[in-house]
């Protein structure tokens, strides 16, 4: 090997060096960056049941829209049955109101509106009003999963009693 | 004999002690006025020369200097109001109506505060019609204008963080709208909701969350960055003013043609 070739090595072997230690650099810091991912991202939650006890069914009155502002669900109480409905308003998060004098459904932040079963009358609201899961339990009380979104109108879909 | 003020001074700018502090020492000359600025850790970032106009007061030194100046504000009365501020569910309300009616100046610092955030976002954005409107971003200043606008992004995520803090209907509703319009971002819209409030719903994750990101987070961010924004405003000759161009530029505005050309 010539000297000229030997130092052409030698300095090969120095960017080796270099890039293995960027290399592992790089590695490390996206090992940092996952696991800054994974630490921001919390595993529990000690946020509120989905599922909300909404109390006996006789509580509500054949034909009305009852809110519980705080688990943001509508129990309605209509010819086919009872059901539930999220008044979380699909645009932006407002809390809905039910507006018996117009008989729609009303959101106070950016004024969309739905129909006492959930269909969008009028936006910005991109999409209906969910209807969510209802069941009697043991106690004959009236049981809504928040969690559940089930089809709107379907036969499964209200609680009859 | 007896001496001035002045001599005083230079007296004590001979000493041992100064001297171990300040290096730079007496004497008016060019060179140690130089030397003064370069060896001080606050000042080194400056230019050691400057053009007097530069010194000198101006009616609005293009609004930024007053957004920094509520900048300041915000700091030194933001810091007082975390002694009393509990970031938690139960108390953050409570907290803050103490700050009103209980708290000796509790009122006055809070709503110093609170009127300074709204200064400092209407200055931000005064500042950046001036600039736009005089063409101060134009060459060779085109870098600073991309970190005004990070710096109008921190105006803009402080004010909305430090607006959870009550933890009012007024602060729960705004943070509620707010981090769904984040949802809004394809693919990833769902993730970064859940992470910006480490949770589904504003609960009290989000308030903590917020709290840091407020106090922490983006403070620290906007200095570092208010940090490049002014040290290149030196680098690049100061604010701008056309008759501070150099005098082939002015001709070059005058006429309409391109500011700069390759290799000027």
């Amino acid at each position: 090997m010539t000297d000229e070739a030997k130092k052409a090595d030698e300095v090969n072997r120095r960017q080796f060096f270099l890039k293995l230690g960027l290399g592992s650099l790089s590695i490390a810091a996206a090992g940092t960056a996952a696991f800054a991912y994974q630490y921001l991202d919390p595993n529990v939650l000690y946020e509120p049941s989905p599922v909300v006890n909404a109390g006996k069914p006789d509580r509500y009155l054949l034909g009305s829209v009852t809110i519980d502002v705080n688990s943001g669900i509508y129990i309605v109480h209509s010819d086919e049955g009872y059901f539930s409905l999220s008044a979380v308003c699909t645009h932006l998060g407002c809390m809905t109101a039910w507006k018996p004098e117009l008989n729609m459904i009303a959101c106070p932040c950016h004024g969309s509106k739905f129909e006492q079963d959930g269909k969008k009358i009028e936006g910005p609201a991109p999409k209906p009003l969910p209807w969510k899961r209802v069941w009697l339990n043991d106690d004959g009380d009236l049981m809504v999963d928040r969690s559940t979104d089930v089809p709107p109108l379907a036969r499964d879909s209200f609680v009859r009693v | 004999m007896a001496k001035t003020i002045d001599q005083h001074f230079d007296n004590l700018r001979g000493t041992r002690v100064w001297r171990s502090i300040f290096r730079s020492g007496t004497g008016g000359s060019t060179l140690k006025r130089a030397l003064a600025i370069q060896q001080n850790v606050f000042l080194h970032l400056f230019s050691t020369k400057v053009r007097t106009r530069m010194m000198s007061f101006s009616a609005t030194w293009y609004l930024g200097t007053l957004t920094l100046g509520t900048f300041f504000i915000l700091v030194a009365t933001g810091i007082p109001l975390m002694f009393y501020y509990h970031p938690s569910v139960p108390q953050a309300y409570a907290d803050t109506k103490d700050l009103q009616f209980v708290v000796s100046s509790g009122l006055f610092l809070r709503n110093l505060h609170r009127w300074s955030a709204h200064a400092m976002v209407f200055l931000v954005f005064a500042h950046m019609f001036k600039v736009f409107y005089r063409g101060a971003y134009r060459a060779p200043r085109e870098f600073n204008w991309v970190i005004g606008v990070i710096l109008l992004l921190m105006t803009l995520l402080l004010s909305y963080t430090g607006y959870l803090l009550p933890w009012d209907q007024l602060a729960y509703w705004a943070i509620t709208v707010g981090s769904n319009i984040a949802s809004a971002v394809p693919v990833m819209g769902k993730k970064i909701h859940f992470l910006l409030l480490g949770g589904n719903a504003v609960n009290a994750n989000a308030l903590l969350r917020f709290y840091v990101l407020h106090c922490m987070i983006l403070p620290l961010a906007a200095m570092f960055f208010v940090a490049i924004h002014f040290w290149r405003i030196r680098k690049d000759g100061g604010l701008y003013s056309h008759d501070s161009e150099p005098a082939t530029l002015r001709g070059r505005t005058d006429t309409g043609a391109p500011l700069r050309k390759e290799g000027q």
